[in-house]
C-alpha cells in the first residue's frame, strides 16, 4: 500500500484535472455560448474573446464570474452577457449586482436582510441618486472614501459598465435589428443623393434623407455608450492600427453597413426570438469570416477561452492545499512515501502554474509581471521553486510546507486583486518596454519571494521550537541554514532588481533615484537585508537572531509589496486596495507576535535547544 | 590604544554600519509615510536631502533636531566603508567579491550624494512651431526687472528666490534704482479689493496691485498643492555714483498669480516688472516639431507620448531633427531631455531637462556591484551545497 499511494494519488489528481479541463458541449437546440464566447472584439484597447469580457464584467458587478438566479439556476458569463447584450429586459430582472454595505440600502429605504444580490429593474428607480452620490464620492481621493463612499462609489461604476454593455450592440428597444440595419444600407445612397441635390432634391428623396438622419442618430448614441467594439474595420490602414469599431460607430460615416455588424444583428434577433439553431448559425458564420480575417485576434481569443475555462491558478491553489496536507501528513508518519507524493504533486501543481503563467505572457505579449495582480502569481510561483530546491537539499519536508503555503496564499491575494476587472489591462506609456518589466521587475519580485520563504521558514522554526518538541538541535540548524541562504538569495535579487529600477528610472524620468514610495519600499528590502547579514557576520545575532530577523523581513517585504500602494502617492501607485488594508495589519500584527514569541527565553521552550 | 586608533575603529566597526543602515531603514520608512501628507518634493528636502531632521518642521524659531537626516546618515556610510575597506582589503579570491560589492556602493553612495548637490532639474514647455532657449523650474521663481528702454534688445535682470526671502535692499549696478523687498509671500492668497472678504487694504500703490489685497497663507502641504510666491516690493531711484535720491517710485505687487506682466517708466523709458518660474538659459535652442499623444484604441490609457524636434547649436554646427519619446531621452551638451508629459488639450509638450554631472556613476557602481556579487554568490553556494551533502552524509 505504501509503495503504491504515491501513484493512486497522483492518478486521483490527473484524472480530476482532466475532467474539469474538458470543454462543455452544446447539447442540440440549445444556444452555443462557447462558440460565442470565443469570439475576438476590442475592449478596454485589448482584443479579447467575448467570454472575458463577460467575466470581467461580472466580477465587476457582484465579484463572481458566473451568476446565480433566485430559483437556484446558475447562469455561465457568456450566457448572462448574451442576454445583456441582445436581451436587455430579461437580463434586467438578473440579481446582478451586489450591495452589501447597508448605508448604501438604506439609501434607497430597504432594510438590510438575507439578500446580497439585486436586480437592475429594482435598482432602476434610484439611478440618479446613485449617480449623484456615486460622482460626490468619486471627487474624494480613493484613500479617504469611508465604507459608504466606497461602496455607492462602485455601485455606481458597476452600473456604468451593465448600461455601456446594454447599449453597445443594438438599441435597447430594436425589435428586429436586421431588418433596420438592411433598411439603413439602402437608405445610404439614397441620402447621400439627396443631399447632394439639396434643395431640388424630391419630397420623397427628402423624407428618406430625414429617416436616414433619424438612424443616423440613433447609432450615433449608440456608438457613444458602447464599452466593446467589435467590428474589425474594413479599411486596411486602420486595422493595421488596430482601430476596431464599435457596432454604431461602424453604421455611422462608413458608407455602407459592415458585415460583421450585420451578424452581430442578426444574432441578436434570433436570440431574443429564441431561436438556437439560427442563433447557432451566425455565430459560426461570424467566427469563420473573423477566423479568416483576423487569424492571429481569433486563435488568442480562443486560447484565452481556454485560458478563463481551466482557471489554472485556480486549480494549482487547490493542489498546494493537498501538498501542505500531504507534508503535514509525512511529518506524523508514512513519511517516505507521503513525502514522495507531495514532490510530485507539487510538480503538477508547478506544471499548472506555469501555463497560467506563460498563457498570460502569450495573451498580452508581455513578461510574466505587468500588475500588481501578476506581480502576486509570480511570487507564489518563485517560492514554489525555491522551496523545491529545499526540499532537494534538505528532504525534510520544510520546503515543500512552506513552498505550498506561500504559493497558497499569493494565489488567494491575486484572486482578490482580481476584482477590478481585466487583469490583462494595457500597459500605460512609462511602463510599455519588455526588457525594463523583463528585468527590474522580475528581479524585484523574485526578491520578494525570497523574502517571504525566509519569513515563512522562520515561522515554522519560532512555532515548532516554542510550541512542540519537534525542533532538535539539528533541525533547528538546517532551519537556520536555509533561512541564511534564502536571504542571501533575497539579497542578490532585490539589490539588483532595485538597481535595474534605478536605470530604468533615469533612462525615462531622467533621475537614478526619486524617492518615490515603491521605490523606498523596494530600498527597505535591501537595508533590511543589509542588517540582516552583516548583523550575522559581525557576529552580533546568531540562529535565535536571525530568524527574528527574518519575521520582520515580511513586514518589510509586505509593506514594500502592498502598503506602499495604499499610500496612493507617486509614479508607482496603481490603485487603492482599502480592503486589503485590515489584512496587511493583521498579517504585521501577526509577525510582530511571532517576533515577541520568539524573544521568550529559550528555556521556556518547549523544543529543547541551546544557543 | 591611542584616540586616533580607537576612532578609526569606531569609524570602520560593522556596529556602525549597522547602526547606520538601522538608521536608513527608519528614516526611509518615515519619509514614505510622511510623503502620503507632504508630497514627495517636501519630503526629500526635509528627510532625504537634509543633515538633521528637525522638530516641529513647520516653525521657524525654536526647534530640535530629532533624527539624522539623509545626507548625514550617506555621508557616515561613506567614511565608514572607505575606513573599514582601509582596514579589512586582503587581496585573495575569498573577499573579491565583497570588495567589488563595497567598492560599487561606495561609487554608488557618493554619486548620490554628488547628484542631490550638483543636479539641476527644470522643465521645457513647448507647443508645436515654438523655439525656445531655456527651461524653467516651476518650483523656484525669480523677480524679473526688463530694461526695455533700448529698442533693440531688452536688458533682463533677474533676482533670485532666495534673495527675495532674505528681503532688505538690493543694489544692483547699473540700473537707476534700488529694489527694497517691504515683504515676501511663501504663500499667497490675491483677491480683488471689492471681493476681499477682511477689510485689508490694497497691495501695493502702483500696478495690478493698486486693486487687489494680498494676505499671507499657510503653506501647500497636500501632494499636488502649489504655493502661490509673491512679494511687494518698493522702487527707489539712485543718483549717479550710487548715492541714494530722495523719494520713491512707488510700490508695486509680483506675484506669480498676476496673469499680466506690470511697465512703468524710469529714467527715461519704460521698463517691466515678471515673477516668473526661474530660467536656465542654453547655448542652444529648442523647435517642436511636432507632439503625439496616443491612446489605446478606445480608451483613455496612454500608450505613447513623443516629441520630434529640431536641436540647434550654431557654435557647434548642430541643426538635427531629434525625436523624445517614452524610455528614449535626447542627451545634449550635459542635459537629458524627457518626455514627460503633455499640457493644454494634448497640443504641448513638456519635457523634463535634467544636468545631472554624475549620472554615469550608478552605472559604473552597477556593474562592479553585479559582478561582485556573482563571484560572492558562486562562492558561497558551492560552499553551501557542499556543507549540505556533507551532513546529509552523515
Amino acid at each position: 500500500m505504501k509503495r503504491y499511494f504515491p501513484w493512486v494519488v497522483i492518478l486521483l489528481v490527473v484524472v480530476s484535472l482532466a475532467s474539469s479541463w474538458r470543454m462543455p458541449k452544446t447539447a442540440p437546440g440549445e444556444f452555443d455560448f462557447k462558440k460565442f464566447g470565443e469570439i475576438p472584439v476590442l475592449a478596454a484597447g485589448r482584443l479579447k474573446p467575448l467570454d472575458t469580457v463577460a467575466r470581467n464584467a461580472l466580477v465587476i458587478l457582484r465579484g463572481r464570474q458566473t451568476l446565480r438566479l433566485e430559483n437556484g439556476q446558475t447562469l455561465t458569463a457568456t450566457h448572462w452577457l448574451a442576454d445583456v447584450l441582445f436581451n436587455a429586459p430579461a437580463a434586467d430582472q438578473y440579481p446582478a449586482f451586489a450591495i452589501n454595505n447597508p448605508e448604501v440600502l438604506g439609501l434607497f429605504g430597504w432594510q438590510q436582510g438575507d439578500r446580497k444580490y439585486f436586480s437592475f429593474d429594482e435598482l432602476a428607480p434610484f439611478l440618479e441618486k446613485i449617480d449623484g452620490q456615486g460622482q460626490q464620492a468619486g471627487e474624494i481621493e480613493s484613500a479617504q472614501r469611508s465604507p459608504y463612499q466606497t461602496a455607492i462609489y462602485n455601485l455606481r461604476n458597476a452600473l456604468v459598465v451593465y448600461q455601456q454593455l446594454k447599449r453597445s450592440v443594438r438599441p435597447e428597444d430594436a425589435q428586429d435589428f436586421s431588418a433596420e440595419v438592411e433598411a439603413y444600407g439602402k437608405l445610404i445612397p439614397i441620402a447621400m443623393e439627396a443631399t447632394r441635390k439639396g434643395d431640388k432634391a424630391d419630397p420623397s428623396e427628402k423624407e428618406k434623407l430625414g429617416m436616414f438622419d433619424k438612424l443616423t442618430q440613433r447609432y450615433q448614441s449608440l456608438a457613444e455608450t458602447s464599452s466593446i467594439q467589435p467590428v474589425p474595420p474594413l479599411d486596411a490602414a486602420a486595422r493595421q492600427r488596430g482601430e476596431w469599431l464599435s457596432i454604431g460607430a461602424s453604421l455611422v460615416g462608413t458608407g455602407g453597413v459592415n458585415p460583421t455588424a450585420k451578424a452581430y444583428a442578426a444574432m441578436g434577433d434570433a436570440y431574443r426570438a429564441n431561436k438556437p439553431d439560427v442563433f447557432n448559425g451566425e455565430v459560426n458564420a461570424l467566427a469563420s469570416a473573423m477566423a479568416a480575417q483576423e487569424p492571429v485576434a481569433t486563435g488568442r481569443a480562443s486560447f484565452e477561452f481556454l485560458f478563463n475555462h481551466i482557471a489554472p491558478f485556480y486549480q494549482s491553489m487547490q493542489l498546494y492545499v493537498l501538498v501542505f496536507l500531504l507534508v503535514c501528513g509525512s511529518w506524523l508518519g508514512w513519511s517516505r512515501s507521503l513525502n514522495r507524493t507531495a514532490i510530485y504533486v507539487t510538480l503538477i501543481a508547478l506544471a499548472i502554474h506555469t501555463f497560467g503563467l506563460a498563457a498570460r505572457m502569450y495573451l498580452q505579449g508581455r513578461p510574466p509581471v505587468t500588475n500588481l495582480y501578476s506581480s502576486a502569481i509570480f511570487i507564489g510561483w518563485g517560492t514554489v521553486i525555491i522551496g523545491l530546491f529545499l526540499e532537494r537539499m534538505f528532504r525534510d519536508g520544510i520546503g515543500l510546507a512552506c513552498a505550498s503555503v506561500i504559493g497558497f496564499i499569493t494565489l488567494i491575494i491575486a484572486h482578490h486583486l482580481a476584482g477590478s476587472g481585466d487583469t490583462l489591462e494595457m500597459l500605460r506609456a512609462v511602463l510599455d518596454t519588455n526588457i525594463w518589466l523583463a528585468t527590474h521587475v522580475v528581479s524585484i519580485t523574485i526578491g520578494y519571494s525570497a523574502m517571504f520563504l525566509a519569513g515563512m521558514l522562520a515561522m515554522l522554526y519560532v512555532i515548532r521550537g516554542v510550541l512542540t518538541r519537534s525542533l532538535t538541535r539539528e533541525s533547528a540548524q538546517a532551519l537556520a541554514r536555509m533561512t541564511y541562504g534564502v536571504i542571501c538569495f533575497a539579497t542578490l535579487f532585490s539589490f539588483v532588481g532595485t538597481v535595474l529600477g534605478g536605470i530604468w528610472a533615469d533612462q525615462s524620468w531622467g533621475r537614478f533615484w526619486g524617492w518615490d514610495p515603491k521605490e523606498n519600499g523596494a530600498l527597505l528590502i535591501v537595508l533590511w537585508c543589509a542588517i540582516i547579514l552583516h548583523a550575522r557576520w559581525g557576529g552580533y545575532i546568531r540562529q535565535r537572531g536571525l530568524m527574528v530577523l527574518a519575521l520582520f523581513g515580511n513586514v518589510v517585504t509586505s509593506f514594500s509589496w502592498f502598503g506602499v500602494n495604499m499610500l496612493g502617492v507617486g509614479l508607482h501607485s496603481y490603485g487603492f486596495m482599502d480592503k486589503a488594508f485590515p489584512w496587511l495589519m493583521g498579517f504585521v500584527g501577526s509577525q510582530l507576535a511571532l517576533m515577541a514569541m520568539a524573544a521568550i527565553p529559550l528555556s521556556r521552550w518547549r523544543s529543547r535547544l541551546t544557543e | 590604544m591611542s584616540m586616533w586608533r580607537r576612532f578609526f575603529d569606531f569609524i570602520s566597526s560593522m556596529k556602525l554600519a549597522i547602526a547606520c543602515l538601522a538608521a536608513a531603514t527608519v528614516l526611509v520608512f518615515a519619509g514614505t509615510l510622511a510623503q502620503v501628507h507632504f508630497g514627495t518634493h517636501v519630503v526629500q528636502e526635509r528627510y532625504f536631502q537634509s543633515m538633521l531632521i528637525w522638530w516641529p518642521t513647520e516653525s521657524h524659531g525654536f526647534r530640535i533636531p530629532v533624527f539624522p537626516g539623509g545626507h548625514l546618515l550617506g555621508a557616515v556610510l561613506l567614511v565608514n566603508l572607505l575606513a573599514a575597506h582601509l582596514r579589512r582589503f586582503r587581496l585573495n579570491l575569498r573577499n573579491t567579491g565583497m570588495h567589488l560589492i563595497h567598492g560599487g556602493l561606495i561609487i554608488m553612495l557618493a554619486g548620490g550624494l554628488f547628484t542631490d548637490l550638483f543636479s539641476v532639474e527644470s522643465q521645457l514647455q513647448i507647443a508645436p512651431g515654438e523655439t525656445k532657449n531655456y527651461s524653467e523650474d516651476a518650483r523656484f521663481v525669480e523677480l524679473v526687472i526688463v530694461d526695455q528702454r533700448n529698442s533693440d534688445a531688452d536688458r533682463v535682470t533677474a533676482i533670485p528666490e532666495a534673495r527675495l526671502r532674505r528681503g532688505g535692499t538690493v543694489n544692483l549696478s547699473g540700473l537707476p534704482f534700488q529694489v527694497v523687498i517691504q515683504h515676501y509671500y511663501e504663500n499667497s492668497q490675491i483677491q480683488m479689493l471689492d471681493k476681499a472678504e477682511t477689510n485689508a487694504g490694497r497691495a501695493a500703490d502702483h500696478g495690478v496691485g493698486a486693486q487687489v489685497s494680498v494676505r499671507e497663507i499657510p503653506r501647500a502641504t497636500s501632494v499636488d498643492g502649489v504655493d502661490l510666491k509673491s512679494a511687494v516690493i518698493q522702487l527707489v531711484p539712485t543718483a549717479e555714483g550710487g548715492v541714494a535720491a530722495t523719494g520713491s517710485l512707488g510700490t508695486w505687487l509680483v506675484s506669480e498669480g498676476l496673469g499680466a506682466t506690470q511697465t512703468f517708466s524710469c529714467a527715461g523709458g519704460p521698463w517691466r516688472l515678471e515673477m516668473r518660474p526661474v530660467r536656465y538659459y542654453k547655448p542652444y535652442s529648442i523647435t517642436l516639431q511636432k507632439f503625439t499623444h496616443e491612446n489605446y484604441p478606445g480608451t483613455d490609457i496612454p500608450k505613447n507620448f513623443a516629441s520630434q524636434i529640431t536641436l540647434i547649436d550654431p557654435s557647434h554646427s548642430v541643426n538635427r531633427d531629434v525625436l523624445i519619446y517614452m524610455n528614449h531621452p535626447l542627451r545634449y551638451a550635459g542635459e537629458t531631455y524627457y518626455q514627460s508629459g503633455f499640457g493644454k488639450d494634448d497640443q504641448t509638450s513638456i519635457l523634463q531637462v535634467v544636468h545631472n554631472p554624475s549620472f554615469v556613476a550608478p552605472y559604473i557602481a552597477c556593474v562592479v556591484i553585479g559582478f561582485g556579487m556573482l563571484i560572492q554568490f558562486c562562492y558561497h553556494f558551492v560552499g553551501f551545497t557542499r556543507r549540505t551533502n556533507v551532513t546529509r552524509a552523515k
